[in-house]
Parts: structure tokens; C-alpha cells; sequence
């Protein structure tokens, strides 16, 4: 049975997967989601991200080393008791209707929520008035809103969101964002596959980077690269600043104003985290072979 | 969030779930009102057929066979058409109703949000092949017995053993329904119709073989039709359902019916069918074995 008071939302310790065919998707790569944590996973597209997401939910078994959901074995019927998955790319029977794709999620993991849990899901997603809709009449994004919903199903420990976001509007992400740091706060883990670099700056505790199945880098999203760019309006013109950390932007506002300018609006142009991913990935590039092959034990950073 | 699900269902509850699932996934596809238009067409075209051969019956000259019984010989190979098309259109359903139900579905997207739950991968396959299942049972038996009906409003008659021959037809669609199962994991949907339709013709056509061997007594040409009918069993218990049809007739009229033109007729005990059951336990084995080890 899952420990509940597991220190470890998921624990993966050496974890590497080599596909038929050769192809070297993670090495060597170790990870940790306290309970109540929100962790990024970065990386470009064919990174490994997905490949650890669903070893984490045990749709894809691992070549070599180990990954516990609340200290049972990933993969196994009680580790999936205490999780909710997204994935990346999924599909509901397009002839059920948004809330019967969350009643058969009900049954499935047992969740004794019925009709409330149901009718609160389909409202915190913004579908509530959708919720008898047909899934082959919804758009894309109202998909991946039920998408999210469902993985919502059941109260799980732990969250496995690959891309939960990618198929969003402004609005449907923020809904997002929201449901997530609402989760944090109840104590629900969650591991965030995610291209948007801003979105998981903003809510993310921490964040791992991998590369060509190898972590390259991580950290809180703050400690990560040397900071953002800075666009000050003042009364006297626009004034940009490049590569400022989050604590300078104070004494930097304060030199304005003693110094007598009119400052009317502080914008941060550009993320410290897309700064920090375009350098690990350019330095993890140029050291790799084009088909990230080599020996597992070569290693992630930690 | 006012759900929890702190103790999860049993697997034999989870695939009562993905079963009623499966059929009502199966009963609300858009094609399934083609699939009774389709069956009431041939209903319809059998019942006609059936009227007007009834009503022939003093076309057939005794002279040339000696001790025929005329209505029995429509009658019989009447009803050994609605067999043959019974179990074509049986297996259009089973195969249908398990298309793409494992790499299909894992290409689509549509198999892991199910796998993902607390639900055993063998649970999942298990309830989607017994619901397929299920359903294609009720489709055979359902055609088959109409037929049945309207041969004996047009002309009077009755198959020697009805049940037996609704009970091997029934058990060779099962075996169509698991051998489709087991081939869906390993190809692509439109590929795995290919292969179902291609190892169905193959067995009938090893069933013709067989019977053209018993009419120029080759032994070879039968022994290759005995290795078919196991090799794929559906074919033996359709033979073994033809013969059920006229299991009690006998003198010349049994001779000509079971050279009927729609496979040869063969009492195959209920060896066969032990076997096609272990048959279907092995397939499905190996395509569980298959699908807990693959990678989605």
C-alpha cells in the first residue's frame, strides 16, 4: 500500500530507458516531488520528458534503476491508486459526454465523489455548462480541460501532467495555473511536463532540465540562470536593462527615483528561466552525439 | 474535491466497468445502424429466397435421385447459406468490434488515460475481447435463429439440431473475436482487418478443400482440411455446425447434404470444442503477455 506519509511524492533514483531500436531516451537521470511540491520538467520536444512521465505512471518500463510513487513501486496497481494522469497525447471516446468521461474515471479508480465531485471537476475547468456535451463536439482546448479534470478524479497524492497546457488559450491557462497552486496548497504533488517556460517559472518549487535524456540542469526557477531582462517607463523614455536578477530591481527602481525620474510602469522582458534553458540545452548540445547514445551511467548532473 | 480513492476496486469489478464500457462504446458507434439495415437485407433477401425455393419444391426430379426428400434438401441447404452467411457477417462484426483494440487505441491516445488507473492491463484486454465477444455471440445467434424461423414459415423445416448448430456458430465467432484480439496487438487496425479476413478465408477455403477430398477420396487433400479446421478451429466448428443442421438425416438425402456447397459438413465431437476453448485461453494469454510487456 502507498505510505501516505511518505517524504517522496515520486522518488526516481538512476532511472534509464533505452528503446527497441537503440534509441537512448533517459540515462541515468534521478529526481524527487516532495509532497505538496510542484516540479517543472524542461527539455526540447524528444528530450526524455515524456518518457520519465509515463515510467512514473507505469506506461513504459524502465531499461535500468528505479521510480516510487509514495514509496511503491511506479507502475504497480497501488502506486496508480494514488495518481493522476495527463497525457500528452490522449484521447476521450468522442461519443461520451464530458461528465460520463468522468464518471467512468470514478469507477475506475473507485472514487466515491459521484455526482458533486463530478459537477466541482467540470466547474473548476470551466466546463460546467459543457458537461453533457459530447468529447467528439468539443474544441481541443475544452478536451484538455477535461483531460485535466479527469486526472483530478479520486483527490490523487500525486499529478502527472505532460503538456496540460499546450492546447490553452490565456484564459485556460491561468485556469490551470490556478487548479495547480490550489493543489500545492492542499498538499498534492505535481510533476509539470511543460514547453512554457513563464507558466512554470511562475507556479513550479523547482525545476529539472534534461537533454537528450540526461538532466542538465536544476533548481528553484529563481536560482537558475542570472536573471531577466528589465523595461523601466520613465518620464523621460523607456529604459531597458538586461540581465537583472529578481532582488536588483528594487535598488535599481530607487536609483531611478532619486535621481529624479518619473517612473511610471516595471516590466521584466524575457525569463531568467529561458535564459537558464537556452544555455543548458546549447551547453548539453555541443557536448552530445547526435543520436544521445553512450553509456547510461554517463549521467545526469545532480 | 469532494471524491477520494483511498481503497480501489477489485480487477473483477474494474472489468465489469471496462466491459459495460466496451458495449456501450459498441452499441452507440455510428455504424451500428448500418450493421441491422445490412443484416435485415439479407433477412429480408433469405426469406425470399426461402419462399420461392419452397415453393419450387416439385422442380426437384425424384427420378435421377432415388429416396430424396426434396424438402428436406432445400431446407437443409437452405439453412447451410444462412449458416455460411451467419458467421461471414458474425465475423465482420467480431472483427469490427475488436478493431484497433490494442495498438489501435494506443496509437490514438485512447488506451492510456484507462491504463494509467489502478486497472490491470490482462483486465482491460479480458473485458474488451468478452464484451466483443458477448456482442458478436448475440449477433450470430440473433440472425441465425430468424433465419431459421422464416426457413421454417416458408417451407416447414427445421434444422436436425438447431441448438448445437447456434452453439458452434456462436464458439466460432469467439475464436474470430480472439484471434482478432491477438493480431491487434501487434498491427495497425486497417492491417488487422487485412489478416482477420485473409486467415477467415483461408479457413473456409481449407473447408472446400476438404470436401472436395472426402468426393475424390484423397486423404492428403483431407488431412490438410483436419490440420486447417485446428489450426484455425472456427472452421472446424462451422463444419461441425453444418452437420448439426442435418445430424439425423440420413439415407441419400444425407449423402447430398453433406456435399452441400458451403463447406463439408463434419461431426466433430466435443473434442473440438475442449480445444477451441483452449484455444482462445492461449490466445488471449499470449496477447495479455504481449500488451503487460509493451511500451505506450
Amino acid at each position: 500500500m502507498p505510505d501516505p506519509d511518505a517524504a517522496s511524492a515520486l522518488r526516481i533514483e538512476g532511472l534509464s530507458k533505452r528503446y527497441g531500436g537503440g534509441k537512448l531516451a533517459l540515462a541515468d537521470v534521478d529526481l524527487e516531488v516532495g509532497r505538496g511540491e510542484l516540479v517543472g520538467l524542461l527539455g526540447p520536444n524528444g528530450a526524455g520528458k515524456s518518457t520519465l512521465t509515463k515510467i512514473a505512471c507505469g506506461l513504459v518500463r524502465p531499461s535500468a534503476g528505479s521510480a516510487s510513487v509514495l514509496g511503491v513501486a511506479a507502475g504497480s496497481i497501488e502506486a496508480r491508486r494514488s495518481l493522476g494522469y495527463l497525457a500528452e497525447l490522449f484521447r476521450f471516446p468522442s461519443w461520451l459526454s464530458g461528465e460520463e468521461v468522468l464518471s467512468l474515471h470514478q469507477r475506475l479508480c473507485g472514487s466515491d465523489g459521484g455526482l458533486i465531485e463530478r459537477g466541482e471537476l467540470l466547474e473548476r475547468v470551466d466546463l460546467a455548462g459543457a458537461r453533457g456535451v459530447r468529447v467528439g463536439e468539443m474544441s481541443k482546448g475544452m478536451q484538455q480541460r477535461l483531460g485535466i479534470a479527469q486526472a483530478l478524479i479520486g483527490s490523487p497524492r500525486l499529478l502527472l501532467l505532460d503538456e496540460p497546457t499546450s492546447a490553452l488559450d490565456p484564459a485556460g491557462r491561468r485556469i490551470v495555473r490556478e487548479l495547480l497552486v490550489d493543489c500545492r496548497a492542499r498538499g498534492i504533488s505535481a510533476l509539470l511536463n511543460s514547453h512554457l517556460l513563464g507558466e512554470v517559472e511562475r507556479i513550479c518549487d523547482s525545476v529539472m532540465i534534461i537533454n537528450h535524456g540526461r538532466v542538465v540542469a536544476e533548481g528553484a526557477p529563481g536560482t537558475l540562470g542570472s536573471g531577466g531582462g528589465l523595461e523601466i517607463e520613465t518620464g523621460s523614455g523607456l529604459r531597458s536593462f538586461e540581465r537583472v536578477e529578481r532582488g536588483a530591481i528594487p535598488s535599481i527602481v530607487r536609483s531611478l527615483v532619486e535621481a529624479g525620474e518619473s517612473v511610471f510602469a516595471v516590466r521584466a522582458t524575457g525569463s531568467s528561466l529561458e535564459d537558464a534553458y537556452l544555455d543548458a540545452v546549447a551547453d548539453s548540445d555541443s557536448v552530445e552525439a547526435p543520436d544521445a547514445g553512450g553509456s547510461p551511467q554517463a549521467g545526469g548532473r545532480r | 474535491m469532494s471524491g477520494t480513492a483511498l481503497s480501489g476496486p477489485s480487477q473483477a469489478r474494474l472489468a465489469r466497468v471496462i466491459a459495460a464500457h466496451a458495449v456501450r462504446e459498441s452499441l452507440r458507434r455510428r455504424v451500428l445502424p448500418i450493421v441491422l439495415a445490412l443484416s435485415t437485407a439479407f433477412l429480408v433477401l433469405y426469406g425470399l429466397g426461402a419462399h420461392f425455393a419452397f415453393g419450387e419444391l416439385d422442380a426437384i426430379d425424384p427420378e435421377a435421385l432415388v429416396e430424396i426428400d426434396s424438402r428436406e434438401l432445400a431446407g437443409a441447404t437452405l439453412s447451410g447459406l444462412a449458416m455460411f452467411a451467419t458467421l461471414f457477417l458474425g465475423s465482420v462484426v467480431a472483427t469490427f468490434l475488436t478493431l484497433g483494440i490494442v495498438r489501435g487505441d494506443a496509437e490514438s491516445g485512447l488506451l492510456q488515460p484507462l491504463l494509467a488507473r489502478p486497472v490491470a492491463r490482462g483486465t482491460v484486454l479480458i473485458a474488451r475481447t468478452a464484451a466483443a465477444a458477448a456482442l458478436s455471440v448475440a449477433y450470430v445467434v440473433a440472425v441465425f435463429a430468424l433465419a431459421a424461423l422464416i426457413t421454417w414459415i416458408a417451407g416447414d423445416y427445421l434444422p436436425d439440431q438447431l441448438p448445437v448448430a447456434l452453439l458452434q456458430l456462436a464458439a466460432a465467432v469467439v475464436v474470430i473475436t480472439c484471434i482478432s484480439v491477438l493480431v491487434s496487438v501487434y498491427v495497425t487496425s486497417t492491417a488487422q482487418g487485412i489478416v482477420v479476413f485473409m486467415l477467415f478465408g483461408a479457413g473456409l477455403t481449407a473447408g472446400l478443400l476438404g470436401q472436395i477430398g472426402e468426393a475424390l477420396d484423397s486423404d492428403s487433400l483431407i488431412d490438410i482440411s483436419r490440420i486447417a479446421s485446428y489450426a484455425l478451429p472456427f472452421e472446424g466448428l462451422y463444419q461441425d455446425g453444418l452437420f448439426a443442421l442435418t445430424a439425423e438425416t440420413s439415407g441419400a438425402t444425407g449423402f447430398l447434404l453433406s456435399l452441400g456447397p458451403f463447406g463439408g459438413a463434419q461431426d466433430a465431437g466435443l473434442g473440438l470444442d475442449l480445444f477451441a476453448a483452449l484455444y482462445c485461453v492461449a490466445l488471449l494469454a499470449a496477447a495479455t503477455s504481449s500488451v503487460r510487456r509493451r511500451d505506450l
